[in-house]
């Protein structure tokens, strides 16, 4: 890799979107391991327990997402400044919408909405996480009655309307995020083909609305079950 | 046709500018915009004001010289059209009609609805060519087979008149698509492929210092190209600068 490749246009929207692919792969499996917390609480709380405690995924996995995440944003920010700088004097009069989506224009208040939620969820499950392994150094997985704790811990999250007004308003800004954004990082990267684009561009639509309907699905499925 | 005409005037490169409105009467529908141009400024020379300066040469659509912003939109609300090329049809009698020159910190305002492109040329002149020992046994380029599909695609990125209007729309000011195509031409053919690992690097370099924005994919410059260049060249010129950029040996 040549000397400053992250200082070049080019290289940032290759580096952006090479963050982009890990975090939807991160996301798919955030999304599987969630699911089973409909399907199967015992199969929720076992997986979790693993992704908890298993020292490859805690030491090197979590640590890798958690730049992988911040990567995305500081770029992102730094990418939305310069670009700012680019045209000091505006038009008095522009129709973008002319010409191009209202997502693939305004990724970077997409983003910051999705990473703002970010910062709620780290309150809610991360750092109570953290305290309970690493502080308390609780790391059996199991509440107070001897059984596991997360399936548990889950449902408590979701008893609160307005937190889950939150989560499921964060999944829609996630959606617009994605509905550019899968198909924009194949196309930073280069990768643009006539027979293959136009799948990559339905795909990405497709895993943009399911993947986000399904995290609402399952915090409504909860929050449903709570109240009655 | 009686309009309403809202135009950035400037003085100069230093003076702060300002739109300024004209209201024009009796223009044709069948005229261009750049001739219904030329009628105000025939009025304002009678009434000896200043005219309103702007970038014009062919008035054919292939020089790339007329540019304008013209209600919201580079090169106006047509499609795959220049300034030159747009007619007085697209508009409704009465209309309000706003023009403003290219908007970016690498195009600045000379005068009027004039700016600087010569950002362009430097992007050009930093590996946009094919080297030839022009020593007088210079082999026929003709004489290379180029597969059709390669040729083609050679074609469609040369048609890029470099009117700048990609830059104009982009939301961040990019030059991608200019860049791409002008790279794209000679990446595509044998004759280019010599080249090709500096050209890219240097043209990518040359275009971030010249104060461009980065590319976000959004796909404007596309729609309001008025040669049709495809984001296809951005795609293209991504995967080259990648592999120079990873592979070369300097």
């Amino acid at each position: 890799m040549s000397k400053g490749f992250s200082k070049t246009s080019v290289g940032r929207k290759v580096l952006m979107a090479l963050s982009g692919f890990f975090l939807l792969i991160f996301l798919l499996q955030h999304f599987i391991i969630n699911s089973l917390s409909v399907i199967s609480p015992d199969g929720f709380n076992s997986t979790s327990h693993f992704m908890g405690t298993n020292p490859l995924i805690q030491y090197v996995m979590q640590p890798v997402l958690i730049f992988g995440v911040l990567f995305h944003l500081m770029m992102g920010i730094n990418l939305e400044l310069k670009n700012k700088q680019a045209r000091p004097v505006k038009y008095a009069f522009n129709k973008p919408g002319e010409n191009s989506s209202w997502m693939s224009r305004n990724m970077i208040i997409t983003g910051i909405m999705v990473m703002l939620f970010l910062g709620l969820h780290f309150y809610d499950f991360w750092i109570p996480e953290i305290k309970t392994k690493f502080i308390n150094g609780d790391m059996s997985g199991l509440n107070a009655e001897g059984g596991m704790r997360y399936f548990e811990e889950l449902q408590h999250k979701f008893v609160n309307p307005i937190r889950v007004g939150i989560y499921c308003l964060a999944f829609v800004f996630l959606s617009l995020h994605l509905l550019h954004g899968f198909q924009s990082a194949f196309q930073s990267v280069g990768f643009r083909h006539n027979r293959y684009t136009p799948t990559i561009k339905k795909l990405g639509n497709l895993y943009a609305i399911i993947i986000p309907l399904g995290f609402i699905a399952i915090a409504l499925f909860h929050f449903i079950n709570s109240s009655h | 046709m009686n309009l309403t005409l809202k135009i950035w005037r400037q003085k100069d490169a230093k003076s702060a500018g300002k739109m300024e409105t004209y209201p024009i009467s009796n223009v044709s529908p069948d005229s261009s915009f750049l001739e219904m141009l030329d009628l105000l400024n025939n009025e304002l020379i009678d009434k000896g004001e200043d005219p309103v300066a702007f970038d014009h040469d062919c008035r054919e659509g292939i020089c790339g010289m007329c540019s304008l912003y013209i209600n919201g939109e580079a090169h106006g609300p047509d499609r795959g059209v220049t300034t030159c090329q747009l007619h007085m049809r697209m508009f409704k009698d009465g209309d309000t009609i706003y023009i403003e020159p290219f908007r970016s910190k690498a195009f600045p305002v000379i005068k009027d609805l004039v700016v600087d492109r010569s950002s362009f040329d430097r992007i050009q002149h930093a590996g946009g060519f094919v080297s030839v020992n022009t020593s007088g046994n210079t082999q026929d380029a003709n004489a290379i087979p180029v597969p059709k599909r390669d040729a083609d695609k050679a074609f469609d990125a040369a048609t890029c008149i470099g009117c700048g209007a990609c830059v104009a729309t982009c939301k961040n000011g990019s030059a991608m698509l200019y860049v791409s195509a002008k790279v794209s031409q000679f990446a595509y053919l044998p004759q280019g492929r010599v080249e090709a690992t500096e050209r890219v690097l240097n043209m990518v370099e040359q275009m971030d210092k010249e104060g461009f924005g980065n590319c976000t994919n959004t796909g404007a410059c596309e729609v309001e190209c008025p040669k049709g260049i495809s984001l296809e060249f951005i795609a293209k010129m991504n995967k080259e600068y990648l592999k120079a950029a990873t592979c070369a040996e300097k």
